[in-house]
């Protein structure tokens, strides 16, 4: 530790805010990016849900849009709220923050590579942004990038957009390696001493398998993002017919990397619902050890269920149904997650402040997306509603439930720790049951015009006889949007009034027992002072019937009689 | 809004009725998940919300017996979606692998942004004098199996009909089968499903279902 506390000693403007290897200034810095891609994000449905619900006209604010700007949007739409916002705020954000705090570490493992990962991340940034600006514009050929469309720029009209695009992902795949190299690494080897794995929270257990899905998964796809430039830049042929190569591949590579990839999003969520949840009941998680094994489980089969993706994609089909089993025996993992959530609840004393209502919301949206979910890795009805917007509405009811209200749950949880101020409880309910409603409003009539056929990514369903009937239910969703982008105002000003008005935040608001929350808020660099905490339980005690108060912290010496 | 059933558009096809009986069977078996697991969500909140000189259980589900209250649903959850996969097996080979003798073959070509159908002609044989070419439109009677053979010329594209329940990606480089049989003359709109460019969207054709005299009338016509 000696090191890495002189390595810490400077304590300038720009090495404390700026190039810090703090991970609490790097989760937060992590934090200002995935928020700033989540403003650029959900402004681009705004023009996207417009051009839907009214085709060909103008967008307030932003002007006519044709095709290929709709086909522009609908990537850079997936994109970064993927890559951009979903892993930086999840894993970036949270990850930094909670994993040396929680398991009583000083800092990550290797501050500095921690540091590198983060400007990584921003340089990857910057080159995405650029590309929305090059001639030809950005990317326009979906977040999925298959080839040839995406392989060749007379496809669709991209050339510079479409590389800066796979540059950014192999630069943030990059970032993201280097992170979870710290992340594991942090979690192995600098625990406090009594901080066994079987007491180690399990937002953190969460993070780490999510981090093992990421370094095990992204091999291939970085391999394949290498072949696609190659194919671009210096005419090779792995993904186009001409000169024998198979297009078909590169949806293998993307989605054997992908769906692991979006547990790589929903376990760190998963994660800090579970944190959540028993502070808030003031009972222990139920299963703790059960749930440990159903995420290592459900991690091991997100490598075995990708070619769901691709039933009708011109695969052999016979393969679909051993892919449609594994699908189907994914699913048993989650409910137990799910099923252990609600279990939790039972026989509680459950307080509503903000953060347990968004780890409600989460719970209640994921489970309709999980049932949706069955419609989708069902081989013979994927025929009918793959690539319809029944697949929009069940990833939006999954990720956009773990990103939003996962995320959310855990930032208001852990706002007073990051920043040692209090939120504002009315302005956060209100915020939650407005984004709740609208968000419903928005996602769940696209279960219906999917069913009835709507396609995704079509700029103008009124181009199809069969679905100008059912056009009011793309102008309810595009209401709903606006209405969803407007119920953020509470939050914007909610977390501008708390970092403004000084309400000092007290060590440990929630009545929590995990160690973060032993040490000051917000934490000094380092951390803890001069002693470290030491641990003598798991990390969800409460309502222990010995113990004096309902909660009984994970360092706290029981007089009486240790547990 | 929550029947979804009745979103479905009307089918035309001999094997559409068994993909909408999977939809609908999936459709039944989520919605008595979705009032189980929301009831007891919804029960659990009232129930065990706060109140003074109540304090929670200590319950901590590690033991077996605990954790059953969690696992006998899961495997109820199990057994349905393996239920469900079982039904859902043979309509996928219906559709996907067992063709029946195709009374028709006819060639449907993806390019940006059309559908090029190719007829074989009189001699049935594709690549000869007599083939017919057609832009985004495909002609077949009513009550006979047809076999598609589908290219690509750029990109991928997906074939779609919403009416037959027919979908199917198109590769470039590949030549993949699918096959239908029409129930009811009518015309019918071909989307791509696929994004595949600027003219993605708008990127249609249609399918004229007739009945079998008109279909030969049609053939006389085209082939005199």
């Amino acid at each position: 530790m000696t090191t890495a506390t002189a390595q810490h000693g400077e304590h300038g403007f720009w090495t404390t805010h700026v190039f810090s290897t703090d991970h609490k200034t790097i989760g937060k810095q992590y934090l200002t990016l995935g928020l700033f891609w989540a403003v650029v994000g959900g402004l681009l449905t705004y023009v996207m849900r417009w051009q839907l619900a009214w085709p060909e006209t103008v967008v307030p604010g932003w002007g006519e849009i044709g095709p290929e700007t709709y086909n522009a949007l609908v990537t850079m739409h997936g994109t970064i709220m993927v890559f951009f916002v979903a892993m930086p705020i999840l894993l970036g954000a949270f990850g930094n923050f909670l994993i040396p705090l929680m398991v009583g570490a000083r800092d990550m493992a290797f501050p500095r590579l921690n540091m590198l990962s983060l400007w990584v991340f921003a340089l990857a940034s910057l080159l995405l942004f650029i590309s929305f600006f090059v001639p030809g514009g950005a990317a326009a050929a979906g977040w999925t990038g298959y080839p040839p469309l995406s392989a060749k720029a007379e496809y669709t009209g991209v050339n510079w957009g479409m590389d800066l695009w796979i540059l950014a992902h192999a630069l943030e795949f990059a970032a993201f390696l280097m992170g979870g190299v710290n992340y594991l690494t942090t979690a192995i080897a600098f625990r406090v001493p009594g901080m066994t794995f079987s007491r180690l929270p399990l937002v953190i257990w969460q993070q780490l398998t999510a981090t093992t899905l990421f370094l095990l998964s992204v091999g291939p796809l970085i391999a394949g993002a290498v072949m696609l430039l190659l194919d671009r830049q210096i005419g090779t042929h792995f993904f186009t017919p001409g000169g024998g190569g198979d297009p078909l591949l590169w949806q293998h590579l993307f989605w054997f990397f992908g769906h692991p990839e979006v547990y790589v999003i929903l376990l760190p969520a998963v994660g800090l619902v579970l944190d959540v949840l028993p502070v808030f009941s003031r009972k222990p998680i139920f299963g703790y050890r059960w749930i440990i094994a159903s995420t290592i489980v459900a991690g091991g089969l997100s490598f075995i269920v990708w070619a769901h993706h691709m039933f009708v994609s011109g695969i052999d089909p016979r393969l679909a149904m051993p892919f449609s089993i594994t699908t189907i025996l994914i699913s048993v993992p989650f409910a137990y997650l799910m099923f252990a959530m609600i279990a939790t609840l039972w026989r509680g004393s459950i307080r509503f402040d903000t953060p347990m209502l968004f780890a409600l919301g989460f719970i209640a949206m994921f489970i309709v997306g999980g049932l949706t979910g069955i419609f989708n890795g069902s081989a013979p009805a994927d025929i009918y509603i793959s690539d319809t917007y029944f697949v929009v509405a069940h990833f939006h009811y999954t990720l956009f439930s773990s990103v939003f209200f996962g995320g959310l749950a855990g930032f208001y949880f852990w706002f007073p720790k990051m920043f040692g101020r209090l939120m504002n409880e009315t302005l956060g309910k209100l915020h939650f049951w407005l984004t709740i409603v609208f968000f419903n409003a928005t996602f769940f009539p696209m279960h219906n015009i999917g069913l009835a056929g709507m396609m995704r990514r079509i700029a103008n369903p009124l181009q199809y006889d069969f679905l100008v009937p059912h056009q009011w239910i793309n102008v309810v969703a595009t209401i709903g949007t606006m209405l969803l982008l407007a119920s953020q105002i509470p939050f914007v000003m909610n977390v501008v009034w708390s970092l403004v008005a000084v309400r000092p935040a007290p060590k440990n608001p929630w009545q929590a027992n995990t160690l973060e929350w032993t040490a000051p808020s917000p934490p000094p660099h380092l951390n803890w002072g001069e002693a470290l905490p030491v641990v003598y339980r798991g990390p969800y005690e409460y309502s222990v019937p010995e113990a004096p108060e309902d909660w009984l912290p994970q360092d706290r010496v029981l007089a009486a009689r240790a547990r | 809004m929550l029947n979804w059933l009745r979103w479905l558009p009307e089918n035309v096809s001999t094997y559409g009725g068994d993909i909408d009986s999977i939809i609908a069977l999936i459709w039944y078996s989520t919605a008595v998940w979705f009032v189980l697991t929301f009831g007891t969500i919804g029960l659990f909140l009232i129930l065990y919300r706060r109140r003074a000189g109540r304090p929670a259980a200590y319950v901590k589900g590690e033991r077996l017996a605990e954790a059953l209250w969690v696992l006998v649903p899961v495997v109820m959850v199990l057994a349905i979606d393996l239920w469900l996969d079982f039904r859902g097996a043979p309509v996928w080979a219906k559709v996907m692998l067992e063709r029946p003798p195709a009374a028709l073959s006819i060639q449907v070509t993806g390019k940006q942004f059309n559908w090029e159908v190719v007829y074989p002609g009189p001699d049935s044989k594709f690549g000869t004098a007599d083939d017919r070419q057609f832009d985004n439109e495909l002609h077949v009677p009513v009550g006979k199996p047809v076999r598609l053979l589908l290219k690509s010329k750029d990109v991928i594209h997906s074939f779609f009909s919403p009416h037959l329940r027919l979908k199917q990606d198109i590769v470039p480089g590949r030549a993949i089968e699918a096959w239908f049989e029409a129930t009811k003359p009518g015309k019918y709109e071909l989307p791509c499903a696929e994004l595949c460019g600027f003219g993605h969207s708008g990127m249609k054709g249609w399918l004229y279902v007739h009945p079998e005299e008109d279909y030969n009338r049609w053939v006389k016509e085209q082939w005199s």
